[in-house]
């Protein structure tokens, strides 16, 4: 019966989100300030740093270009480092955690960029620190794209997490891989692709209409 | 305190090889309306930018409130700034906060509690007429509303100052109307001083005590409004005056002729400033009654208390006595002007 299989893709599920839920997390919080930081010091920024704008764009660009399954074996000692293991759960956090990161902040970068330079000159006519200006007027004003574009991290980050099962992380992917292929139970492998579809579409249509209800330009 | 709240003194600037500002100087006093009109490109919003330290200068003197500009650190910068107000062309308000946090923010900014903030909130959106849109978010408002919201935020710090960079140039000309008589009320009740740029000289005939005018990143004519109108000294001005004097109505100008008629008359204009014009044309034309005259057009307004426009008066040709009378109103400093030639 398939529905002796439902607690394979609760635990399955459960990993999956754990990974996705805490990854996506700590690259909106890491990611944001990047985003934010190459934002405010381009050359037309409000803390202009040219330098320091070029070598931040490289370092991001430089995680970008590496596949992810490359950094995750890549990633091993400093996995290792930080939470003590290399395999499980906990593990494959890291990886998707500094994979997302940059990502996150590029997203970031693209809806920051799109705020209207008036306003931010308007805040600086009213005597605002930069500081102020960020709070009051970048990060509000781009509130909308900062959320649809932490929608688009999760789904990728779902899909990422998926080749965590590399390492023995657990989750959906490595459900589908051990049991799906390996074990040819191709029933397990279409469940897989559904429960993905499902959740997937789910982050999608949710972050999709929560940021509608946010924007007040409309 | 001295007389002059902002005071340039030879400024320049300029952005790779563009001149922006051309050795400018000029001086603003507390409580007019000080206007500066040119045509785009001419360096009035650089000039602007200058006052509340947004736009640096690469040589001269900003003195703003007898504070020197230059001398300010960042934080020193912003002190100045939030003594003075700034509303803009496209209104720059924060679409993702209501018309009463825009309002607010300001205050917010300058770290005042919260609870004395809501008071003088209610108090700016009762000056502007927006109390009822107070939970509003700006996609919602009309453009007029906007500027409405963008001057009672520029006011909440108290300003002595209000910089106004074309604030009604995206405004059509009902609301600029009502934009430009709220910000002449403001000089009138909370005893600000307003340094406008436009493009329009529509903008300071209505509003403006004084005014200069740019071209190329210099101030090529400076003064009161009625002076400067009524003597318009450079081509510039002539041409930008061109845009507020009337127009012949359509009937006279069909008529009209580049050649006298025989027997016919002649239409002849006087562009005026002080009542001193068009009362020495009227006693001119008077003391002559084979003149036959007759009004056919005129339009005189009263601009800074002085009687401005122009008057068309429809004469009988007569040859030699024309280019006499012309000869007398040259000689008496009149503008006086031969429009063309109608039949009798």
């Amino acid at each position: 019966m398939w529905t002796d299989d439902i607690p394979l893709f609760a635990t399955a599920l459960g990993e999956t989100g754990i990974m996705v839920g805490v990854s996506g997390l700590l690259s909106l919080a890491l990611g944001l300030p990047l985003g934010v930081l190459l934002v405010i010091t381009h050359d037309d920024g409000i803390w202009r740093r040219p330098v320091f704008n070029r070598v931040l764009g490289t370092i991001i660009n430089a995680f970008r270009s590496t596949p992810f399954i490359i950094l995750l074996v890549a990633l091993i000692p400093f996995t290792r480092l930080i939470v003590g293991t290399t395999i499980g759960t906990t593990a494959a956090i890291v990886p998707l955690a500094i994979a997302a990161t940059p990502y996150y902040a590029r997203v970031a970068e693209m809806s920051l960029r799109e705020v209207d330079r008036g306003l931010l000159e308007a805040l600086r006519a009213l005597g605002a620190t930069r500081w102020q200006i960020v709070r009051e007027a970048l990060l509000p004003e781009a509130l909308p794209g900062l959320l649809s574009g932490f929608t688009v991290t999760l789904v990728t980050l779902i899909g990422a997490s998926a080749m965590a099962g590399a390492v023995g992380a657990g989750g959906l992917g490595d459900l589908a891989i051990r049991y799906g292929y390996q074990r040819f139970e191709t029933d397990i492998m279409v469940g897989v692709i559904v429960v993905l579809i499902v959740i997937v579409s789910a982050v999608q249509v949710g972050g999709d209409r929560l940021a509608r209800r946010l924007n007040r330009r409309l | 305190m001295s007389d002059a709240i902002v005071r340039l003194e030879s400024v320049s600037r300029a952005f790779g090889a563009v001149v922006a500002l051309n050795d400018v100087s000029l001086e603003v006093r507390r409580g007019e309306i000080f206007g500066i009109i040119g045509r785009s490109g001419a360096g009035k919003s650089t000039l602007i930018r200058t006052i509340n330290g947004l736009e640096r200068i690469d040589a001269g003197r900003v003195v703003v409130d007898d504070s020197d500009l230059a001398a300010l650190d960042e934080a020193g910068l912003n002190r100045v700034r939030r003594k003075v107000g700034m509303i803009f062309q496209h209104f720059n308000l924060l679409s993702m906060k209501t018309v009463f946090e825009n309002v607010e923010l300001p205050l917010k900014l300058a770290g005042q509690p919260r609870d004395e903030r809501a008071q003088a909130v209610w108090q700016l959106l009762d000056l502007v007429g927006l109390r009822d849109k107070a939970t509003v978010y700006p996609a919602k408002l009309s453009g007029g509303q906007k500027q409405r919201v963008g001057i009672a935020r520029a006011l909440a710090g108290k300003p002595a100052l209000l910089l106004s960079d074309e604030a009604t140039s995206a405004l059509d000309p009902e609301t600029t109307l009502s934009i430009l008589r709220l910000l002449k009320e403001l000089t009138g009740r909370l005893g600000v001083t307003i340094v406008l740029i436009t493009h329009e000289m529509s903008v300071i005939r209505a509003i403006c005590d004084r005014v200069a005018v740019l071209d190329h990143g210099q101030i090529v004519e400076q003064g009161p409004v009625w002076e400067v109108f009524g003597h318009p000294r450079t081509e510039l001005t002539q041409r930008l005056l061109r845009t507020v004097r009337p127009p012949l109505p359509e009937s006279l100008e069909r008529d009209l002729r580049r050649q006298p008629v025989a027997g016919g008359r002649c239409l002849v204009r006087v562009d005026g400033s002080g009542a001193e014009s068009y009362a020495a044309v009227l006693a001119l034309l008077a003391s002559e009654p084979g003149w036959q005259t007759d009004i056919v057009h005129a339009e005189v307004d009263r601009v800074g208390g002085h009687p401005l426009g122009t008057v068309t008066f429809s004469l009988r040709y007569r040859e030699s006595p024309l280019r006499e009378l012309l000869a007398t109103a040259e000689r008496q400093s009149i503008g006086l002007e031969v429009l063309g030639y109608v039949d009798g």
